[in-house]
Formats: structure tokens, sequence, C-alpha cells
């Protein structure tokens, strides 16, 4: 699969490939006992990035230019590499052993402790939002960085301009398009609002199967992003108030951070639910709750933010070009008038 | 028995593939693909490292003695998430780029480059 995607030089094709491979990883995740991982992958290795290549590939084009140097070099340094990596592995303990040194040092404690510390039964989630809390924090900082990153790169000033000139032409145009779709329309309606509640599902659930503010995030995301693909941009903007999205991002990483402050004020640590309720067990299941939701919150708010920004800004670039069109052959015209 | 090692042997095949996209292929959103190849291969090291044999999905349930190590899964899980959003990043800088040269192969954003130089230059 992934030598495929080497040889290809359609991009289009390679973007196909790259979502069969998310696909396939994750059912790969899936024999080796990672559930968690499993749903995460599927759900953005197959869906969302595959989207984002996509509408990338419409605005930068869709072939690769031929090479022009023979990639022999390139070659023998992947070579080398690889064996030198190989030669490394011959040390490494074999592939399923129970005495790996990876199980002897923390994760006993995690699997036998974790359900009387914690209380709850996916040792995954009790991990991720409790004993490395501050880790996940520092992540979600990162996937809020990264959303503001795009933000700024991509967003509106050439929308503005083009809102001005000819957009009711678009408009129409549009609609039409739109309603080509009518199957995938109203299959889509009645699809949306179970993907909403199967997302709710997997981010109150996450405590006791699979699943959590990660995945729930992506989900719900990827269902707006559905509507915002089959409704056309105009009517999900409409729907989900950019601004307001963009204030879900922040508030769900304040959400978290605070979490963590009230249990310093309540005499913890930063992010020591012990102390957030009289039981540390409530106060543990209440403290993961919170944070999940800032979690699910963010990382939801971010993809809907990036991929709107995305659509959008090759929205306005298509109706740039077609202004200019217009532009260029009423100058023609003016030209030879004046001939 | 060296058989015993092929988890990480595919790990090395993924890698060096995305490896060799990055370092032999011009166009930038392809350059972006092999990342994510790269990224993948290490996703898998780690969960094939916190694999146990006869294991079970780190979910406390009744009756199962034996889990998988729940750590690499937590990183992991949420490294993928970070990676789709620095991606995205990636692509956006992409789409200025070719906004900006209106091309997204290194070479002619190179020669492009060069010719600005010298006009400042001169």
């Amino acid at each position: 699969m992934a030598i495929a995607i080497v040889r290809t030089k359609d991009l289009l094709a390679v973007v196909m490939l790259t979502g069969i491979y998310g696909l396939l990883s994750a059912s790969f995740f899936v024999v080796l006992d990672a559930v968690d991982v499993a749903f995460t992958e599927a759900s953005v290795g197959a869906g969302i990035s595959g989207l984002l290549m996509l509408a990338a590939i419409t605005m930068t084009g869709r072939t690769e230019a031929p090479k022009r140097h023979k990639p022999l070099l390139a070659l023998l340094v992947v070579f080398i590499t690889g064996g030198m990596l190989i030669y490394g592995t011959l040390d490494m303990p074999y592939f399923g052993s129970f005495d790996a040194p990876v199980h002897q040092h923390v994760a006993p404690r995690y699997i036998n402790d974790s359900m009387q510390e914690i209380g709850v039964p996916n040792i995954v989630t009790s991990v991720l939002a409790s004993y490395r809390a501050f880790d996940t924090l520092g992540e979600v900082a990162v996937i809020f960085t990264a959303g503001i990153g795009v933000l700024s790169l991509l967003s509106l000033p050439l929308r503005r301009r083009s809102l001005q000139l000819g957009e009711s032409s678009n408009e129409s145009k549009k609609d039409q398009m739109h309603e080509q779709h009518m199957v995938l329309r109203i299959i889509s309606k009645i699809l949306i609002p179970f993907i909403l509640l199967f997302a709710l599902y997997v981010q109150f659930h996450g405590d006791f199967g699979p699943g959590g503010g990660f995945q729930a995030g992506v989900i719900f995301a990827a269902a707006i992003i559905l509507y915002a693909m089959l409704f056309g941009l105009d009517t999900a903007r409409r729907v989900f108030n950019q601004s307001l999205i963009q204030l879900i991002a922040a508030i769900g990483l304040l959400l978290y951070a605070s979490v963590g402050v009230v249990s310093l004020f309540n005499g913890g640590n930063f992010l020591d639910y012990n102390v957030l309720a009289d039981d540390p067990i409530a106060g543990q299941h209440l403290g993961i709750l919170l944070i999940e939701l800032g979690v699910g919150c963010t990382v939801a708010a971010v993809m809907i933010i990036i991929y709107f920004n995305f659509a959008g800004r090759r929205e306005a670039q298509q109706q740039a070009t077609e202004i200019n069109s217009i532009e260029l052959s009423f100058t023609k015209q003016n030209k030879g008038e004046g001939e | 028995m060296v058989l015993g090692l092929y988890n990480y042997w595919i790990v090395v095949l993924l890698m060096m593939i995305g490896f060799y996209i990055v370092i032999a292929h011009g166009n930038l959103i392809k350059k972006l693909v092999g990342l994510t190849i790269f990224q993948t291969s290490v996703f898998i090291f780690y969960i094939s490292m916190g694999n146990v044999d006869s294991g079970s999905a780190p979910i406390l349930a009744e009756g199962v003695a034996r889990y998988s190590n729940p750590l690499p899964h937590v990183l992991i899980l949420t490294a993928i998430v970070v990676g789709i959003a620095t991606t995205a990043l990636g692509l956006a800088l992409v789409v200025r780029i070719k906004e900006s040269y209106g091309s997204i192969e290194e070479d002619e954003i190179q020669i492009q480059d060069q010719l600005t130089e010298d006009k400042t230059s001169c």
C-alpha cells in the first residue's frame, strides 16, 4: 500500500490510498489490543486527514511534476538508515513477550492499582486523564495552537473582497450543484443526528469502554463537516457561527486548565482531582468528566475551524478566478472597441 | 529465533518508505503524505511494543488476568490527534505557498527565490 503511494503521481489517488492505509492501520491496532487508538486512527486517519488533503489539493493542483533527477542518492540513504535500524532491532525484546522491560516499570501499577485509585475500568482513560493529565493538557494546547495557526494562515481578507463582487450568481449556481446530490443529502440528514449522538456516547462512555474526549471530538466534527460538505459552506456557517466555535475551542482548553487551578486552590497539586470532592474516587470521576469535556470541546472546535478555513479559502479562490476571468474578458472587449 | 522481531522490521520498512518520499519527492503535499506514513510507523512501533501475548485490551473486566500495556496507547492516542492538527497546519502553509509562488514543487520555488535574490542584490 505504502509503496503504491510512493509510485503514484496522481495526488488524488495518493489521498485515496492514504485513507485506505489509515483504515488498515486502525484494524491493525485492534488486533494489537489498542482499541482506543484504533478508534482514533479510524476517525482521523481514514476520515478527517483525507478530507483535509483533498481540500488542499483542490487549491494546489492535482498532479505531481515528473522527477528531474535520479533518486539513487535518496535510495542509498534510505537503505543505509533502514539497515542500521534493523541492526538496532536485533537487541530488542521479542514481539508480544511478557517480560519485556516496557512492561516492568509503571504498567503493573496502572493495571493493578488504578481501579482503587481512580475507579474507572478503562485504564487508558485513567492514565490519560488522571495519571498523565498534565501531558494531555500540553497536547490539547498544541491542538489549540495548530487551530490558531491555520486560522491565521487561511482566514479572511481574500473572502471579503470577493463577497462584494458577484456573489449572487455564484450562490444560485452552487445551490443547483447541491440539489443534484438529493440521495446523499437525505441520507446524511438521517445519519447526522445519529453520528452526533454516537459522539456524545463516546464522550461520556469513555470511562467504561473505548472512547474519550479526543475520539468524540473528532467524530462530532466529522458530522458537522459532512453537513458542510453536502449543504454548502454558507448554510453551515449560518448554523454554526464561526466566532462561537472559536470561543468553544478556547473554552475547552480553559476548562481543562481551570480544573487544575481549582484543585490547586483546594489544597492538592495541579490537576490532582482527589481534592475536588469529599470522596477521592468521586473527585477523580468529576475531574475526569470535566477535562474530557474540555478535550472534546477543543478538539471538535479546532477540527471544524480547520475544515471551515480550508473550504472557505477554496471558495474564495474560485470566486476570485471567476471574477478575474470576467474582468479579463471585459478589458479585452474594451480594447477591441478602442481599436 | 530472530523471527520474533518481525514487528520492528515492518515498522522500519514503513518508516523508510515515508523517509524516501520525504527526501526524494519535490511535491510538498507528497512530502506531507510521506511524513504521515513515517508518523504512522512510529505509532505502530509503540503499540506493538505495548502488546502482550494472550493479553487483552486494557479495560478492566472480570476474569481477565493479562492486559496490554496501557501507557503507549495513551501516548499514541493523543499523538494521532496532535498529528492531524499539525498536518493541517502544514497543508495550510502549502496552500499559502501555492498562492504566492504559483507552484508547490520544491525546485521551482527555489528557482523563484534565487531570481528574486538576484534582483535585490543587483
